[in-house]
């Protein structure tokens, strides 16, 4: 890894725990020929090619895949209990694949500071986890599994549609408060030996709802007042502002080789993909004149959930796995 | 709106950089404040959720039937992953989630004794086998809150599997400990039979009858009972040695009868379950301990 890519690589971490991201201070120099390259192009041309660009038939062949899995995945908890077919048992907080112990990697985490006592399934289970969202790309367990996402996604939508209207107006908040959040919580369950941020996640909540129905009935409202919240205040709320999950398998993600890659010399800029994304401090380096290389990877804050890739005109953002393409 | 969400290309609006940087103009200032304002709000109603999470903690005066092997209140509230294995693995179905307006937890697993007991159809508590974090356990780990009265004399003897070459029931102490809190209206207690449903034919409880079928539970109301002095719980109940009819002749010559629990009690509250009077006469006693 060049200078350039391991200092922009620290900066996305800090990105991740809340810190605005900078304008790069070292740049390597090919990548400054490109960006020179792109300064001597002919406007007129440019503006030409975004046009077309723009006008090409949009896509969302990575979206579709990914709520597929999404909803396959919540749909086999489902299944386990409903129909016993004991596949998957438990719910996203703790489950069995056939057998085998997963455990959500901040419900152990809340679970072990609040009881500090650690018996070997939760160790197991919580390796197990580790281990395949390492593989997997960290937060992608927040856009690929987790079933609050979805309906987050869905309201995010809705939001969208409505601000179009001009008849809400989002309302960006402090993205260091998630990081204050995931302390808060951690201290809560250390101090109080409760793991309160447990009686309060969506994503436990959720799949609690759909698995087991009316037992969590009640619980539900909280994460529909979240939604109307996030429809009419603020967009993403949760995701973006508060949820400690993410951040923990953010830090998993820092160290896993499956990320979204950019490609500097095809991308036209035209901000499409920051529109779309959930996390766009993550994409900064497509803004003109950022990139600190010809290829740059997208930082562990990024859920890979694949909207960029789906919307880049260019084809500039695409899947990557570290290492593969010198390997093959 | 899309524009909004891009990050600040402009000077960053933290009061920390302020003075490295040119003085912000007065809508950014304006901005920067109402963002401060909205980050102390959307803390603010945060927490007030989290602090809803805390009830069950002040209500843990209240006791409630938690499903065997549950560590102490406290404890359990701790260890307790809310994922719902336990639910998943009984086979009469008696362990439910707490939900947000129980106060008990949200997700934490109890039993509502009256409406399903645990009547160990599984025969191996495999509610405790499926528990991953060690909420429900076959043997505490030292340290941990034994409540005065829990332990148990023995390994409790399930009649169920009493021919088998391993009897006991792998379970040390007690959830609890039934109680005839109604003597008055005990049926067994008048010197009264009772003929027909226990609990009606609506009602969807279920039990597992040796006798019937060893290995699947039905439904309460599919089994029909014909007693000339009600012995229901008795009947009922899956412990050895656990409740007796304790036979009184009355002062003009009536046989009556009194059922008496005794140590071996696990708390399970199959006798409440089934008791037909309404309501019930014998009720488990969350949490409670064995007194003499």
């Amino acid at each position: 890894m060049s200078e350039a890519l391991r200092r922009r690589f620290k900066e996305q971490i800090k990105a991740m725990f809340g810190a605005e991201p900078q304008k790069p201070a070292l740049i390597e120099e090919r990548a400054q020929k490109v960006h020179e390259l792109k300064r001597l192009t002919n406007k007129a041309e440019l503006a030409a090619a975004k046009e077309a660009h723009r006008a090409r038939a949009k896509h969302h062949r990575w979206r579709n895949r990914r709520w597929l899995t999404l909803i396959l995945v919540n749909l086999l908890f489902v299944v386990s209990f409903q129909l016993d077919i004991q596949i998957l048992e438990g719910a996203l907080t703790a489950s069995r694949f056939i057998g085998f112990h997963l455990i959500d990697l901040n419900s152990a985490l809340q679970v072990m500071l609040a009881h500090k006592h650690i018996i070997t399934n939760l160790l197991i289970g919580t390796a197990t986890v580790a281990v395949l969202w390492l593989l997997l790309g960290g937060r992608s367990f927040c856009s690929w599994v987790c079933p609050y996402h979805l309906l987050a996604e869905w309201a995010e939508k809705i939001h969208l549609w409505l601000a179009a209207k001009k008849l809400v107006v989002d309302q960006p908040i402090d993205r260091r408060l998630r990081s204050a959040f995931w302390v808060v919580f951690a201290l809560l369950a250390l101090l109080t030996g409760y793991t309160v941020y447990e009686a309060i996640s969506p994503t436990g909540i959720v799949s609690r709802t759909i698995i087991y129905g009316a037992m969590s009935l009640w619980a539900f409202v909280w994460v529909l007042a979240l939604l109307v919240f996030e429809i009419f205040f603020v967009r993403r709320a949760w995701c973006r502002y508060a949820c400690p999950i993410g951040l923990t398998y953010g830090v998993i993600g820092i160290f896993s080789p499956l990320r979204i890659k950019y490609t500097l010399a095809t991308c036209f800029h035209e901000g499409e993909c920051r529109k779309v994304c959930l996390v766009p401090h993550v994409l900064d380096t497509v803004i003109k004149g950022r990139a600190v290389d010809i290829e740059v990877p997208i930082g562990p804050d990024c859920t890979r959930c694949g909207l960029c890739v789906d919307v880049c005109p260019t084809g500039s953002l695409k899947f990557d796995i570290k290492g593969l393409s010198k390997l093959m | 709106m899309s524009k909004d969400e891009l990050p600040q290309e402009a000077p960053s609006n933290e009061t920390s950089q302020a003075a490295a940087k040119p003085p912000l103009s007065k809508e950014r200032r304006l901005q920067a404040r109402r963002k401060l304002l909205r980050t102390f709000l959307l803390t603010g109603g945060i927490f007030g959720a989290a602090a809803s999470g805390f009830l069950p903690l002040a209500y843990a005066q209240k006791k409630r039937l938690r499903p065997p092997g549950a560590l102490d209140e406290k404890d359990l509230l701790a260890s307790c992953i809310k994922c719902g294995q336990c639910v998943q693995v009984c086979p009469v179905e008696a362990i439910k989630l707490a939900d947000l307006v129980d106060g008990m937890g949200v997700g934490v697993p109890y039993i509502e004794a009256r409406a399903q007991a645990c009547d160990f159809s599984c025969d191996a508590i495999q509610c405790i086998l499926a528990c991953p974090t060690g909420a429900l356990t076959y043997k505490k780990p030292a340290g941990m809150r034994i409540r005065p009265g829990a332990p148990l004399a023995s390994k409790p003897i399930l009649l169920a599997k009493e021919k088998d070459a391993e009897p006991t029931l792998n379970m040390s102490e007690r959830i609890g400990v039934a109680r005839l809190t109604r003597p008055e209206s005990c049926l067994a207690r008048k010197g009264q039979g009772f003929k027909g449903l226990a609990r009606g034919p609506d009602f969807p409880g279920k039990l597992r009858y040796v006798e019937i079928d060893r290995w699947r539970p039905i439904k309460v109301a599919e089994h029909p009972y014909d007693v000339p002095l009600c012995d229901l719980c008795v009947q009922a109940c899956p412990i050895k040695g656990a409740i007796t009819l304790e036979k009184v002749t009355g002062p003009e010559g009536q046989v009556r009868a009194l059922p008496v629990v005794h140590e071996p009690c696990v708390g399970c509250g199959v006798c409440e379950m089934i008791c037909p009077t309404e309501p019930a006469s014998i009720e488990v006693m969350p949490g409670e301990g064995w007194r003499a």
